[in-house]
């Protein structure tokens, strides 16, 4: 659980994407192949109602230490999607294998919860415990590891999340973005391999988002855990290695943040947006400005914008 | 004449009184909304925004301090506060958690019925509601269970609307929607300012909601009314936005970089539009 894993500095121009994805490790973490579910609704006699294919025919694979976004909008299938992996949902049809092993497999099911811990939307849903380190503490407590090594695991998930300091606060007296910080730092407790974020921030003020965002990047950057973010917000994906997108059960779309962001017109289609400074970008595009497709944040409009007005002679 | 439809004096509150622990939640807020107008409601979680919602229709009662309701002191003894939460309604954060009846049509005739509504008017104010937020005539009979999480989200409002507020307040309404779901429920709600005349207060953690929605923009901080003024006047903040945990718009940040890098641009704008209309003014107009 250590540095294990050496990645380039965040820059965001170029390959960058790319580059990140070979520093990941080796080998597939995640896979998904052929995946369907459907949702049966019945009525009181227990007739089938109607059926709803939540996903559909979905293959796709994470390699270990990859940051992944999935963005969709609602009802699109994605949290259907994320809760195969750590075995909530079984496959109707098709297999998730999660570090080797196969969701299907109930002997197993425990391994693999312990492997990709899950962090939902609503931190208030989440925290059980009336003092921040025995709520960090009931997982690993749970999973029946001693009473030394809870402790330690307890004071190093904080410390990783920046909340040791309030290791014997009450979780009511917290903000937002602290309480989920202390849900993350419950799922770090028990030590897994990879972190299932669904829409961790959608209850969050601006720096709650951040700092939660920030939190499981540095978890995936120093400790190599791999990361699913789920969320609705575009700009929290920028730095992800890659980006799927879900349309009406299928995935529609995957590639770099650059790659996806530079289809505004699709993603539009799919109901969804593009980071503010991208749809800025593309505006000033269609109105003749000779711009960069696939720009990201603000840095990089302002730098494109100075370059654009430099040769033109106009700053 | 601008009309006052409702005064909030001096409001101040604390939890936890005499606990040992008490926290002021408001302290000596005061402010107006007029008819007609948007209003946004920004501040980082528990600076009070809540709270603050919680007293202008009478859910609760501030410590001192109170509010008017077209002229009415609302916690007087004797006054109406069952017809005032018709009046003011108020639709809570995530909505949809406190939907119980078995129909769309039944939950949306529960408001105006508990405020004593005759049930011939109940009815009609109901089926208006529903097709006002935009629902299908297919989901009139559906639990509202079956729904999608934005159809929910508008069954909720459904049922405020149906009580035919005067004064409409929203705690975060487009919270966890997806994008295109926000944008729609947005608009939908500008449409009642704008159709309908009805007054909004709308709190959001989204700054360039309130940037393209917001005719005033009021900011708490720690209890505090700390700014009330227009939106563009407020995003010039920047600096003290931040350090209450808040932030500008993503254009006001884009604008101030390219003004500070020589741009003749206008860094006060704070929408989408105005930014992409004044830097293309500076990139393709005439040079000076």
């Amino acid at each position: 659980m250590k540095k294990k894993k050496e990645k380039k500095s965040e820059k965001t121009g170029g390959n960058n994407a790319v580059s990140k994805k070979e520093t990941a490790g080796a080998g597939v973490f995640l896979d998904i192949s052929g995946l369907r579910y459907e949702y049966i609704r019945r009525d009181e006699e227990n007739n089938v109602e109607g059926i709803t294919t939540a996903v559909d025919d979905v293959s796709l694979k994470v390699r270990p230490g990859q940051f992944i976004a999935i963005l969709g909008h609602n009802g699109s299938g994605k949290s259907t999607l994320a809760k195969h992996i750590n075995a909530i949902l079984m496959p109707a049809e098709g297999t998730v294998t999660v570090d080797g092993m196969d969701t299907q497999d109930a002997e197993r099911l425990l391994d693999i919860r312990r492997t990709a811990g899950m962090v939902f939307q609503n931190p208030d849903n989440q925290i059980i415990g009336q003092v921040v380190d025995e709520d960090v503490a009931f997982g690993p407590e749970n999973m029946g590891v001693p009473t030394k090594e809870i402790e330690e695991r307890v004071e190093e998930s904080l410390k990783i999340l920046g909340m040791w300091n309030y290791r014997d606060a009450s979780p009511n007296r917290l903000s937002g973005g602290q309480k989920q910080r202390v849900s993350i730092a419950g799922v770090i407790a028990m030590h897994p391999k990879c972190i299932i974020l669904d829409e961790p921030t959608a209850m969050l003020d601006p720096k709650g988002r951040y700092e939660v965002i920030r939190a499981a990047r540095a978890l995936n950057e120093t400790e190599g855990i791999t990361i699913i973010l789920i969320t609705h917000y575009m700009e929290e994906v920028i730095h992800a290695d890659t980006v799927f997108v879900m349309d009406g059960g299928k995935l529609k779309m995957s590639g770099s943040p650059r790659e996806v962001f530079s289809r505004v017109e699709e993603l539009k289609e799919m109901r969804l947006a593009v980071p503010q400074a991208t749809e800025l970008a593309w505006e000033l595009k269609k109105a003749g400005l000779d711009l960069p497709d696939g720009i990201l944040d603000r840095k990089e409009l302002v730098k494109a914008l100075i370059k654009c007005g430099r040769s033109d002679g106009r700053i | 004449m601008e009309e006052y439809k409702l005064i909030a004096d001096h409001l101040t509150y604390s939890y936890g009184k005499g606990s040992g622990r008490e926290r002021k939640a408001l302290d000596d807020v005061s402010f107006v909304l007029r008819k007609g107008e948007f209003v946004g409601l920004i501040g980082h979680t528990g600076s009070g925004k809540s709270t603050l919602v919680q007293q202008l229709n009478a859910l609760l009662k501030p410590d001192s301090g109170t509010v008017f309701f077209e002229g009415a002191d609302i916690f007087e003894k004797d006054y109406d506060r069952k017809a005032l939460r018709g009046k003011v309604g108020l639709v809570f954060q995530y909505p949809e958690h406190q939907l119980f009846e078995e129909t769309v049509f039944a939950e949306v005739c529960y408001g105006p019925k508990n405020i004593g509504m005759d049930r011939k008017a109940t009815e009609l104010a109901a089926y208006a509601a529903i097709k006002r937020v935009g629902l299908e005539d297919e989901v009139f009979d559906q639990p509202p269970f079956d729904l999608s999480g934005g159809q929910k989200r508008r069954v909720a409002i459904a049922s405020v609307l149906a009580m035919k507020p005067e004064i409409l307040i929203l705690d975060e309404p487009a919270a966890g929607l997806d994008p295109a779901g926000r944008m729609d429920l947005l608009s939908m709600i500008r449409e009642l300012k704008e159709k309908e005349g009805i007054t909004i207060l709308m709190v959001s953690h989204s700054m360039e909601d309130v940037a393209e929605m917001a005719d005033r923009l009021m900011v708490m901080d720690r209890g505090k009314l700390v700014f009330d003024d227009s939106p563009a006047k407020v995003f010039s903040h920047v600096e003290e936005l931040e350090e209450m945990g808040l932030a500008a718009p993503e254009m006001t940040y884009i604008l101030r970089d390219l003004k500070a890098a020589g741009f003749d641009v206008d860094p006060s704008l704070i929408t989408l539009k105005d930014a992409r209309d004044t830097i293309l003014r500076c990139m393709t107009g005439e040079k000076a």
